[in-house]
């Protein structure tokens, strides 16, 4: 009997556990699946597919994939924030009211001040929701209202003139034409979260997420890991701002409205439960791909492009419904 | 002394629409400040008829938010709604209403659906399915069938801005209906006692022999039909349907529920409440008027006023 309890933990580490690799990788797998799928029927749709509109696809994907990761950060610490587009467009005419007729050094410096401010602007929102104990989603919406206003005040319209330097940042494709420099992009997202997650702070995030109650039992610090997860995701959304305005060379104080919804989207396709402390960022980083993918399909096909968001939503509510589905069946 | 501020405070928590309705007062004060003589019969009216779709808005958003969940597709709903009436008006005005109202239930059902039987989270269901109306309503926008101009019929628009006795606006008796029908059915009735249950503590009503998933889907169903009527009401205020008609009602609709005392976290809370809150909002939104600076800082001033009171009421009354 005692011999056979502690053979048992000893036997685990040896073999692979199928089943929890399967429940832990296996949605974010698909995921990927869905993506090459849906890549291998735009080639055959398009059979002239190359750099080019690779090149299209990643520009268009690079600030959604920006502003997934900022809401999976957060919804990791079991919060919501429905600022994120806000915050975008905050980061984005900032970025063009200090860089506006300078050169890349300076540029960076302005984009370096940009993130800054906008990740205390996120910072801000967690505090808010700390202090106040007021639910996430009335904040959040709330400050949506503050961060446009904010954003319709630093620029009233539309205004171009992101300097091209700064722009080819995320234009052009240094290493090959099939690594565009918007794909390199990418990778400040692992390059922040990676040693994150593995610290004590993105430990607590997790575990502020799955059980606050467990969390706080074991010491963690509720409202700082909370703030800190805003905080995360406003420097993501700030990054999102930041690759709007590389990508489009535009201010745009509205341009945000519609990434805070995509970004829900992509962390629901991605696999990240809004229920808080599950999942990771490679599969909303993969999700926003596949959303920025389907408009492009449809101009391929000849199809009304407003039909995008359409297929979106009925995107989004067919996998809630086959998780819903798969929750129900478990029950049983 | 402190025994009496505690008592104080305990009525204060009782009776917290007493405060509410302190409030509105307050501004009204303000107003009757910053321009004397702006308080009057044609004001109030004024405030009345522009209440009235938000207050109706927010009123599926009471139904939904009471059983712990939320609908963010009010505002898309009722954009859709008031914009399919108006386009579909040169065939038959009753079967443009009647078409509008369906969009709501129909909408409502799928939400329902989704949240009772497939147990999806009513944020992500209520945001795809906004988010499918929207996109839906915009071909539809540029297809042939709406080519024509969207017209607002005479009865729509007698509805939404048409008054009584020269002040007492027709949408007021719609909303007034709504209200005591809210009210006194989700205090008296099996269905209103049924939400309060599920919000509160939805498996204990799962032991009671409750079948939640009609209630959820009937709930959500009534919520979507809610939302068509404000659309239709608020297409009759403005006298104009666009496609992006009532996209700024959806914070006004969530913060008039949240300042009206009901628990965002479902199973307390009460229409009255909302019904001040939205007359709170509005008269808030004149405030912002009044005060003669651009949109962008009535936009700032507007999302910190609605921060600073959802904070006062949890903090102060002692509400989660």
């Amino acid at each position: 009997m005692a011999t056979a309890e502690a053979t048992a933990p000893a036997a685990r580490p040896a073999g692979v556990n199928v089943g929890r690799a399967v429940r832990r990788y296996g949605w974010t797998a698909a995921v990927y699946v869905l993506f090459a799928i849906l890549m291998v029927a735009t080639v055959v749709i398009k059979p002239d597919y190359g750099p080019f509109e690779w090149n299209t696809l990643t520009l268009a994907a690079l600030p959604l994939a920006f502003a997934a990761a900022a809401q999976t950060a957060i919804v990791l610490s079991g919060g919501i924030d429905l600022s994120i587009g806000p915050l975008m467009a905050l980061a984005n005419v900032l970025s063009l009211h200090a860089t506006l007729g300078h050169d890349l050094a300076y540029s960076l410096a302005a984009a370096a001040v940009v993130l800054l401010v906008v990740t205390i602007a996120g910072a801000l929102n967690g505090a808010i929701i700390v202090v106040t104990r007021v639910p996430d989603i009335v904040i959040t919406l709330a400050t949506s209202f503050i961060w446009a206003g904010v954003a319709l005040l630093v620029l009233a319209r539309p205004t171009p003139g992101i300097p091209l330097d700064f722009q080819n940042l995320a234009q052009g494709s240094a290493i090959s034409p099939w690594v565009p420099n918007a794909l390199v992009l990418l990778f400040v997202i692992p390059l922040l979260w990676v040693p994150l997650r593995r610290s004590r702070a993105g430990l607590s995030i997790y575990a502020v997420g799955s059980d606050r109650n467990a969390a706080f039992r074991s010491g963690v610090d509720l409202g700082w890991t909370r703030v800190l997860a805003y905080a995360v995701g406003g420097f993501f959304a700030a990054c999102g701002g930041l690759a709007l305005s590389m990508t489009t060379g535009v201010g745009t104080p509205l341009a945000g409205t519609l990434y805070t919804l995509s970004a829900v989207s992509a962390i629901v396709l991605g696999g990240v439960s809004l229920a808080g402390g599950r999942g990771g960022m490679l599969g909303p980083v993969a999700a926003a791909y596949i959303l920025s993918l389907i408009p492009a399909v449809l101009i391929y096909l000849g199809i009304d492009p407003n039909y995008g968001q359409m297929i979106q939503g009925v995107l989004i509510v067919l996998v809630v419904m086959i998780g819903g589905i798969g929750a129900v069946l478990r029950r049983t | 002394m402190s025994a009496r501020v505690a008592t104080t405070l305990r009525v204060v928590q009782q009776r917290s629409i007493l405060v509410l309705i302190g409030l509105l007062v307050a501004l009204a004060a303000l107003i009757e400040i910053i321009r004397p003589g702006a308080v009057n019969a044609s004001w109030v009216s004024n405030i009345l008829e522009f209440a009235a779709p938000l207050g109706i808005l927010a009123a599926g958003q009471t139904l939904v938010v009471i059983t712990g969940g939320i609908d963010l597709s009010v505002a898309n709903v009722a954009t859709a709604a008031a914009y399919i009436m108006a386009s579909q008006v040169p065939h038959g005005v009753v079967r443009a209403i009647v078409l509008g109202l369906l969009v709501g239930v129909v909408v409502g059902m799928i939400n329902g659906i989704g949240v009772a039987v497939f147990r999806v989270q009513p944020l992500i269901m209520t945001l795809a399915m906004g988010l499918v109306v929207t996109g839906s309503l915009n071909v539809y926008g540029q297809s042939d069938r709406a080519r024509g101009v969207p017209v607002v019929p005479e009865v729509i628009h007698t509805l939404g801005s048409g008054t009584v006795l020269g002040y007492v606006p027709v949408s007021l008796f719609l909303w007034g209906a709504l209200a005591v029908l809210l009210i006194v059915g989700l205090r008296g009735t099996g269905f209103g006692r049924l939400l309060y249950a599920l919000g509160d503590n939805p498996e204990a009503t799962r032991l009671a022999g409750v079948r939640g998933w009609q209630v959820l889907l009937a709930n959500y169903t009534a919520c979507g039909l809610l939302s068509a009527v404000a659309g239709l009401v608020l297409a009759g205020t403005v006298n104009a349907a666009d496609l992006g008609l009532a996209t700024i009602l959806l914070l006004p609709s969530v913060a008039a529920v949240v300042i009206g005392g009901t628990s965002i976290f479902g199973g307390s809370g009460s229409y009255s409440g909302t019904f001040v809150g939205a007359l709170i909002l509005t008269v808030l939104n004149s405030v912002l008027t009044l005060l003669d600076v651009p949109d962008a800082v009535k936009q700032v001033l507007y999302g910190a006023i609605i921060v600073l009171l959802a904070a006062v009421y949890t903090r102060v009354l002692g509400r989660d």
